[in-house]
């Protein structure tokens, strides 16, 4: 068997009467992509929150190579390898590109508490910043500033920070949104070689970059997992096709 | 970006300039004017660090202000007076001394603003401005009502403090011990705005989400932010109090906060001249403007009104231009 990366157990979270993540469980293993799909107000971006911290479970558990996160923070959560990206880019927008990336590096070094030295200047933080950016393919734009990015480089740069946290999976929310044909489809072949680095589990609406990275998928369906499997096992499944896909005759 | 340097030039050898040629002059109500600036100008770079630096809008740096200008009143009055501030359990006696009664000022006001920091900044928005006032007038009220130290006549110190090897009541003196102060707190914050702090601090000011994506927690950043920034507020505040020799509850004032404020605001938020800007600023007005009316207030809050509306970045936003994001 081989070793869960990120093991989520039996998440809960209700809002009134309303099971936003009803008795969840899902997991990640070391070089796959696990893809959650799901329609709108499925309980996607909810059960982010449960797993990336910031939103308190009713009930179940997260582990994190064999650590039990749950009680943690957020900023715990990161610091414990989880590299997280936005499905809004998040990102402090009055810095240049490589000072959003070093701030990645500051994170995972830990030593934010120095208050003499230039950061810019410390060159493992640079390096580390840009090897992530190299790796997106920004590189030749580190010297501009956040704000004047496109939108689709500002994805890639989402990305960027989360890979020099180093962490051990990455949780990314919809990371294709809004990045056209072309973009999406070379962030599907970035993502494709990351898995290499660290497992991904991603939440994506681009079902032809979900069939095409996926190892497994799993549907997720007014709160609750419906089905998990491979593309070809997702594709065939009758209740899928009629929760998600909206095919009424399920062939 | 070179427009600045040359802008933060031109402001740093303005206060020293300044009360040269007054000495040359023989004008020593000017240097005491350009020493009050550069005092006023070291609370306001003690605001920035929190204001500028951390996006947070502090209404109470006058707490800082006041507990260091107490600080060295209290010292100082029982120096003078030859009785011990306490005898049990141990002896504490009062000093005339400038190091000692700094160090004194920077560690009780670093404290206050731990307290009132650990408090506060859990809240934010308006919330942080109510809740940092409120302290400041806890305070202020505080001062007022507390006979031991002269309530609401204040303290006043009969011969300035000393300083080993100075003799600091030349005028000039004690401006270059106020200015050398001044040196050194603005080449400690230009540091700090650069090191790994100052990146994560500003990063959190600019998006706190992306900084708890990191692993780097907000609170954390701010509170540090916060104790750095009362600390050098009231350093100024101690040293605020010497030059007058006079301590009162109106160093505490929501007016002392709102005018520290305004230093920064005028000079540029963020920018790290700014307030030695607008602290040069709102002494020269002070002085011009007050010789002609009482009212001259009228006149800088309109001018504040066109800061605000037209140059956001202050004077040397103004001058230098949109600040540039540095490697």
């Amino acid at each position: 068997m081989t070793e869960v990366l990120l093991d989520v157990r039996n998440l809960h979270k209700s809002f009134g009467a309303l099971k936003a993540t009803d008795d969840v469980s899902i997991t990640l293993r070391p070089g796959e992509i696990h893809a959650l799909i799901g329609p709108n107000g499925a309980g996607k971006s909810t059960l982010i929150k449960q797993i990336a911290g910031g939103l308190r479970s009713d009930s179940g558990s997260v582990h994190f190579a064999g650590q039990d996160v749950t009680p943690l923070s957020t900023v715990q959560r990161a610091r414990a390898g989880l590299g997280r990206t936005f499905q809004i880019s998040s990102l402090a927008m009055e810095y240049t590109v490589l000072q959003n990336a070093v701030l990645g590096a500051l994170g995972q070094s830990g030593r934010v508490m120095r208050f003499f030295a230039p950061v810019m200047r410390q060159q493992k933080l640079r390096e580390e910043a840009m090897r992530a950016l190299e790796l997106v393919g920004l590189a030749d734009h580190a010297a501009k500033r956040t704000a004047d990015l496109s939108h689709g480089q500002r994805r890639q740069l989402e990305v960027a920070v989360a890979l020099t946290l180093r962490p051990k999976v990455f949780l990314m929310d919809e990371p294709m949104a809004g990045l056209g044909a072309s973009g999406s489809k070379e962030m599907t072949g970035f993502l494709d070689g990351l898995r290499r680095e660290a497992p991904i589990l991603l939440v994506e609406h681009d079902m032809d970059a979900v069939f095409a990275l996926a190892d497994r998928i799993s549907v997720l369906v007014y709160g609750q997992i419906i089905a998990s499997g491979t593309a070809a096992e997702i594709k065939a499944d009758p209740q899928v096709r009629v929760a998600y896909l909206g095919e009424e005759d399920a062939a | 970006m070179m427009r600045e340097k040359l802008v933060n030039l031109f402001l740093f050898l303005l206060l020293p300039v300044t009360a040269l040629a007054a000495f040359a002059l023989d004008e020593p109500f000017i240097i005491t004017l350009a020493t009050k600036a550069a005092i006023l100008a070291l609370a306001g770079v003690g605001l920035n660090i929190a204001l500028g630096l951390g996006g947070l809008v502090s209404f109470g740096h006058a707490a800082f202000f006041g507990i260091g200008g107490y600080a060295m009143g209290i010292l100082a009055a029982h120096a003078q007076s030859y009785t011990p501030i306490m005898e049990s359990p141990f002896l504490i006696e009062g000093t005339k001394s400038m190091p000692v009664i700094w160090l004194v000022a920077i560690v009780v006001s670093g404290l206050a603003a731990l307290l009132i920091g650990a408090l506060s900044l859990r809240t934010s928005g308006v919330y942080f401005i109510m809740v940092t006032l409120a302290f400041g007038q806890m305070l202020f009220y505080f001062s007022i009502s507390w006979p031991a130290y002269g309530g609401e006549d204040g303290l006043s110190i009969y011969v300035r403090n000393g300083f080993p090897g100075l003799n600091t009541l030349d005028p000039l003196t004690f401006f270059a011990i106020a200015f050398a102060v001044l040196a050194l707190v603005l080449l400690f914050a230009g540091r700090l705005a650069r090191a790994p702090f100052g990146l994560a601090l500003s990063a959190a000011r600019q998006n706190a989400e992306r900084v708890e994506a990191v692993g780097l927690a907000p609170f954390r950043l701010r509170l540090v932010a916060f104790v750095i920034s009362g600390a050098v507020t009231g350093l100024a505040g101690a040293l605020f109090a010497d030059l007058n020799r006079f301590v009162s509850p109106t160093m505490f004032s929501w007016q002392t906060s709102g005018e520290i404020m305004i230093f920064v605001i005028l000079g540029g938020v963020g920018r790290l001249f700014g307030p030695v800007a607008g602290a040069a600023l709102f002494i020269l007005l002070e002085h011009v403007l007050g010789g002609l009316s009482e009212f001259w207030h009228i006149y800088l809050g309109l001018l504040l009104l066109l800061v605000v509306l037209f140059a956001r970045g202050g004077m040397i936003g103004l001058i230098a231009g949109r600040e540039v994001a540095h490697d």
